[in-house]
């Protein structure tokens, strides 16, 4: 049984050039690298009879709009034998082209689905990459930052052409998203108002 | 002179009673024989990890029931030990006991759900019948912890919300004392059933390392012969005081797993029953005042507590800026959540690890090569709720 201290060097050791740094933190361990090492690294990490990282848990991604770098991928592995899970983070530019892992992890698969369709971060050699959790033909990527929470556009059934139609989102109430962290400064929206 | 064929592309659901919900699957078809099978999922998509961006800490936890719908508690788990953890809080004993037995409730109503349906998908009603009165008295604890038989909205960080109810320990006490009887029965109409197990046996097999490439988790992995029980290995709250058995399968197919739910069942009445008999008295919420709101008694009495009070449930509390993932064993598998808190009331960042969500994704590699009739079999030995799988 192999522990997490131990882990963390073995890793250093053996994939040293290719970490930027690492951190235990939660018993849990942080990798960073670079987008180029992913696919040597993760393949490392899932053969390596000493890490034996064996399962893709989830893939996900960060947006950060306001750093020159956009967004970070996450990918999160468990390892059974060793009972560790590892966090690898990868910074990403935007309309930059990752590698996909699904040759590695055919779970992969479903989960870079995801992230494109939420973020907008293309993989290369992907077999299938679609949309998978939002509308037929649907655009933008819901959870970039810049999104509004209410869309763009909503969807009804129309008696009068006996189809269901979109349309652009109508509220009858502006979404009111209280500051509630300074309170004495009343909330954007109506100090928006006041100023018209 | 050869025969022609064509293969068929059928659509089955988004409305089929045996697609679990709301599944839109394009299937080919070879005459019966199933060649390819195309989940097309996010009709109930509601964008949750979108909306918890956007809501403070408390009011992000209703959005966990909603996910898998069946087992609610369970979820909330998983995002009240993420908070935790940041914050480093300690949690009472006597509120990790509740929860572990609300859990393991949420575990009971979950797999009566799935094998009372998976036995109405292939031919049996009665079953179904039976399981779901034994659901509503569940659903009835629940509504008496809670005051809502789904949506509990119970956990929170640092505890859970209320004590419980005079005398509801007693009665969950009388039904643990009934429902193996229970269980007994559901077996009796179903495991030596030969209509079941043709439907079941070598239906779907998965070996174990497929089981670990497709991320399967839960009883998809128990049942091809992996023990991994993340309250076993990686215990959270009180869960190392308890003696319960993991149950393993060893065929990986549709009725290896069957069989396990019906073994989890018992163990998770054995741990209710152990809760219960060693239920500590203490308080029900962390006392760190930062977290949980004062007592109605000093709200009634005390201006500063009142507004302390008013903070709280407007502001929330602030997380500091963090970073983590945390999971728990849901009765569907590996429920986890991905925190990124950046130091003020609203998480920057919560994603979350569903279980079917990996689980249906392997619907193409189960299905291949076997009979349109088993498709609902398979389904509905995977235990998929849409809830969870579209977020």
């Amino acid at each position: 049984m192999l522990n997490i201290q131990d882990l963390e060097k073995t890793l250093n050791s053996e994939l040293n050039t290719k970490i930027k740094s690492s951190l235990i933190k939660h018993n849990q361990i942080y990798l960073k690298i670079d987008e180029a090492d992913l696919t040597e690294v993760i393949l490392f990490l899932k053969t390596n009879s000493k890490t034996k990282f064996r399962q893709l848990i989830d893939i996900t991604a960060v947006d950060f709009p306001e750093n020159e770098i956009r967004f970070k991928l996450v990918y999160l592995l468990l390892s059974h034998e060793f009972n560790q899970r590892i966090i690898i983070e990868i910074d990403v530019k935007e309309k930059e082209i990752v590698g996909s892992i699904t040759s590695i992890f055919p779970a992969a698969n479903w989960m870079e689905r995801e992230v494109f369709d939420m973020y907008g971060i293309d993989f290369k050699d992907h077999p299938d990459l679609r949309r998978i959790l939002t509308d037929y033909g649907f655009e933008g990527h819901p959870l970039r930052k810049d999104f509004p929470l209410t869309g763009h556009n909503e969807v009804r059934y129309s008696h009068e052409t006996k189809k269901v139609i979109y349309e652009p989102v109508k509220l009858e109430q502006n979404y009111r998203n209280f500051d509630y962290e300074s309170p004495w400064e009343g909330t954007k929206y109506i100090k928006e108002q006041t100023k018209e | 002179m050869a025969k022609e064929t064509k293969t068929l592309n059928l659509n089955f659901g988004p409305q089929h009673p045996a697609a679990h919900g709301v599944l839109r699957l394009i299937l080919q078809l070879d005459g019966e024989i199933v060649e390819k099978a195309d989940p097309h999922i996010g009709l109930l998509h509601r964008g949750t990890e979108k909306l918890i961006e956007n809501k403070t800490y408390t009011q992000a936890v209703p959005y966990f029931d909603r996910l898998d719908y069946v087992a609610p508690m369970n979820q909330e788990h998983a995002f009240a030990l993420a908070i935790e953890k940041i914050l480093k809080i300690e949690v009472p004993i006597r509120a990790q006991y509740i929860r572990v037995m609300f859990c393991e409730i949420g575990r009971i109503l979950s797999h009566i759900l799935n094998v009372t349906t998976q036995a109405m998908d292939v031919g049996a009603l009665t079953p179904t019948l039976w399981g779901f009165e034994e659901r509503e008295i569940l659903m009835g604890f629940y509504e008496k912890v809670s005051g809502s038989r789904l949506h509990a909205n119970y956990f929170r960080a640092g505890g859970v919300h209320q004590d419980l109810p005079k005398g509801l320990d007693k009665e969950i006490g009388e039904f643990c004392e009934r429902f193996p009887k229970i269980i007994n029965d559901l077996e009796l109409l179903l495991t030596d059933n030969r209509i079941f197990k043709q439907r079941n046996v070598d239906i779907g097999v998965v070996s174990k390392q497929d089981a670990l490439d497709y991320s399967f988790s839960g009883v998809m992995l128990r049942g091809s012969g992996v023990p991994w029980d993340l309250r076993k290995s990686q215990p959270y709250d009180c869960y190392e005081q308890f003696d319960f058995k993991i149950p393993v399968g060893k065929n990986g197919d549709c009725y290896d797993r069957y069989l396990c739910r019906i073994e989890e069942m018992k163990e998770s009445v054995n741990i209710i029953n152990q809760c219960l008999a060693n239920l500590p008295v203490g308080p029900i919420k962390t006392d760190d005042g930062k977290i949980s709101p004062p007592s109605k008694k000093e709200i009634k009495q005390s201006m500063e507590a009142l507004i302390h009070h008013f903070k709280l449930y407007t502001e929330g509390y602030r997380v500091d800026k963090d970073e983590i993932y945390t999971a728990v064993e849901a009765p569907k598998g590996e429920f986890g959540v991905y925190l990124i808190s950046d130091g003020s009331s609203k998480p920057y960042k919560c994603k979350i690890r569903a279980p079917g969500f990996s689980h249906l994704q392997a619907m193409d590699y189960l299905i291949k090569g076997h009979m349109l009739a088993d498709v609902p079999a398979v389904l509905g030995s995977m235990d998929i709720v849409f809830g969870e799988v579209d977020r």
